[in-house]
């Protein structure tokens, strides 16, 4: 059974409407990406399945329960995690204080949890009292990942975590990325680098205008001319 | 010379920590939903209604306690009501409707009280006088300035020391990134409705305890100027509307010790104009208090 089941869905946003009806399934233990331009609907995607936008129509199923139309809340507690576009880190509260608001809805103790992101990322480590306000873009997105991580998430969303990141850091975080899998973290990535997410997805889906136009594994994806031509560049489609 | 002065500074600290005590209310409100709450001084009046009618059947001991619990009903109900269904409504409708409130809970007490003014009931302790140096003066002068700094020294405790103040401080910056959290938005936009009423309960019994009358209206201008208060200390910021208070609240005595009474509430007001003018944030507003 597939962990995260979205069948038919429906959104729309803003007076339009920004999904058409889509599917897509996130088999446990996969990475998946979710390809395509700006305003294709990859984040209205996430933030539905998320609960911060209301469907119009269709289903959102995980780990065999419907969770479409429940609060934010309910379907964090479930094991939907989520790195916000933009990172979204709290910029008045420290670095330590981001990571305890990540576990807002967890009781026990967190000392475990907290070391393990700091082993991840030892630069937030050093910052653990600096308001995350004052972190550079790099750091401040492996905050938002450790944050995210608090609440032990079973399927980890990601939505753009290379977005205005320079190279160097953009490979920390793929890195980081293929290592929260290897922990058995499953993981629905949304990205306009679509060179980086193909090549570390099982399966990815590319979404144009609020359609899925086209579905493989990752690979697959990464040598179709079309997906060359639209979101790799001339450059790589000549090789 | 400040023999002189001193009752008028008195009166000043006192009258400043009532303000502030009101005013901690509006900076909260707007910290967290950036909303000037203009019913906060009438649920301060309403504080006062409770206080004369319910001390009409009950002893002091339970009345105290029961006039902050229906206050704090009254702020969570007034959330619930005028502001709840407005969340994600443009900022315009949520202060429209802060306004309606505002009047809406004012004609209620006029109906209520068939608008005259209430004797409000003495309180022991609080109105006994004491003699300080060459002043003399009531109980409650001193004992406001204590309670006021211990309750918001708590507060800033609770909101920088607990898991439902951090909750809060993150509200404060970003709702939706809230929720992925797990927080309850409406929960910690209650709390703060919640210790705001609480707090200005507190004020009202101090405030009318040297005021003694309460009318539909006797809300508005220690309304007014606890926001006052809290825009010169930098809307949003605790410390800052508490600060404000005090010094608007020893202004305007001395002001009245100078022989200027008659333009005492006018200080306040050409104060707020001087500082929407020349330094909006404050003295401790966030530079960029615009919410995204």
């Amino acid at each position: 059974m597939s962990l995260l089941y979205i069948k038919d869905l429906r959104v729309n946003y803003g007076g339009i409407e920004a999904i058409k009806g889509i599917s897509l399934t996130v088999e446990k233990g996969e990475i998946v990406t979710l390809i395509g331009a700006n305003g294709a609907g990859k984040s209205t995607t996430l933030r539905a399945i998320s609960g911060l936008v209301p469907l119009r129509d269709g289903t959102i199923t995980y780990d065999g329960q419907v969770i479409s139309g429940q609060s934010p809340q309910k379907i964090v507690s479930e094991g939907i995690g989520m790195v916000p576009e933009g990172r979204r880190v709290f910029p008045n509260l420290t670095v330590l204080e981001n990571l305890r608001i990540g576990a807002y809805l967890r009781k026990d103790d967190l000392t475990p949890d907290i070391d393990h992101v700091y082993q991840l990322f030892p630069r937030l480590k050093e910052r653990s009292w600096q308001p995350a306000g004052t972190l550079s873009g790099g750091e401040q997105q492996m905050l938002a990942v450790g944050r995210a991580m608090m609440m032990r998430p079973k399927l980890l969303m990601m939505d753009e975590p290379s977005l205005g990141l320079a190279p160097l850091v953009i490979r920390d975080i793929f890195r980081i990325i293929e290592k929260l899998h290897e922990e058995g973290i499953t993981i629905l990535l949304v990205e306009q680098n679509a060179n980086a997410a193909l090549r570390i997805a099982d399966s990815a889906y590319v979404l144009e205008t609020g359609s899925i136009t086209m579905h493989g594994t990752g690979e697959e994806l990464l040598s179709n001319p079309k997906v060359k031509e639209a979101y790799l560049g001339k450059s790589r489609s000549s090789t | 010379m400040f023999d002189k002065i001193l009752p008028y500074l008195l009166a000043g600290i006192s009258v400043g920590g009532q303000y502030a005590l009101i005013a901690v209310g509006y900076t909260m409100v707007y910290g967290i939903l950036r909303l000037i709450n203009f019913a906060h001084g009438d649920i301060f009046t309403a504080a006062g209604f409770f206080m004369v009618y319910i001390t009409a059947s009950l002893p002091m001991g339970i009345s105290i306690p029961l006039v902050i619990v229906l206050t704090v009903a009254l702020g969570f109900v007034l959330e619930r009501v005028a502001y709840k269904p407005l969340r994600t409504a443009p900022r315009m409708s949520v202060m429209i409707s802060a306004i309606g409130a505002s009047y809406l809970m004012q004609n209620l007490m006029w109906y209520v009280t068939g608008g005259l003014a209430k004797q409000y009931p003495v309180l022991p302790w609080l109105s006994d006088s004491v003699q300080i140096g060459s002043a003399s003066t009531k109980v409650v002068s001193i004992v406001t300035p204590i309670l006021t700094v211990a309750l918001v020294v708590a507060l800033v405790m609770l909101i920088k020391h607990t898991k439902i103040g951090m909750a809060m401080r993150a509200v404060s910056v970003d709702f939706e990134t809230s929720q992925l959290m797990g927080i309850r938005i409406n929960s910690v936009i209650s709390m703060t409705f919640i210790i705001g009423s609480a707090l200005a309960a507190v004020g009202s019994m101090l405030f009318f305890t040297s005021y003694s009358t309460v009318t539909p209206t006797v809300g508005a201008m220690p309304g007014l100027k606890a926001f006052v208060a809290a825009v010169f200390g930098g809307i949003g910021s605790i410390p800052g509307a508490v600060i404000g208070a005090f010094i608007i609240g020893i202004a305007e005595n001395l002001i009245k010790a100078a022989g200027y009474t008659a333009f005492s509430d006018a200080f306040t007001f050409v104060l707020l104009i001087i500082v929407l003018l020349f330094k909006p944030t404050g003295l401790f507003g966030e530079a960029a208090a615009e919410k995204v």
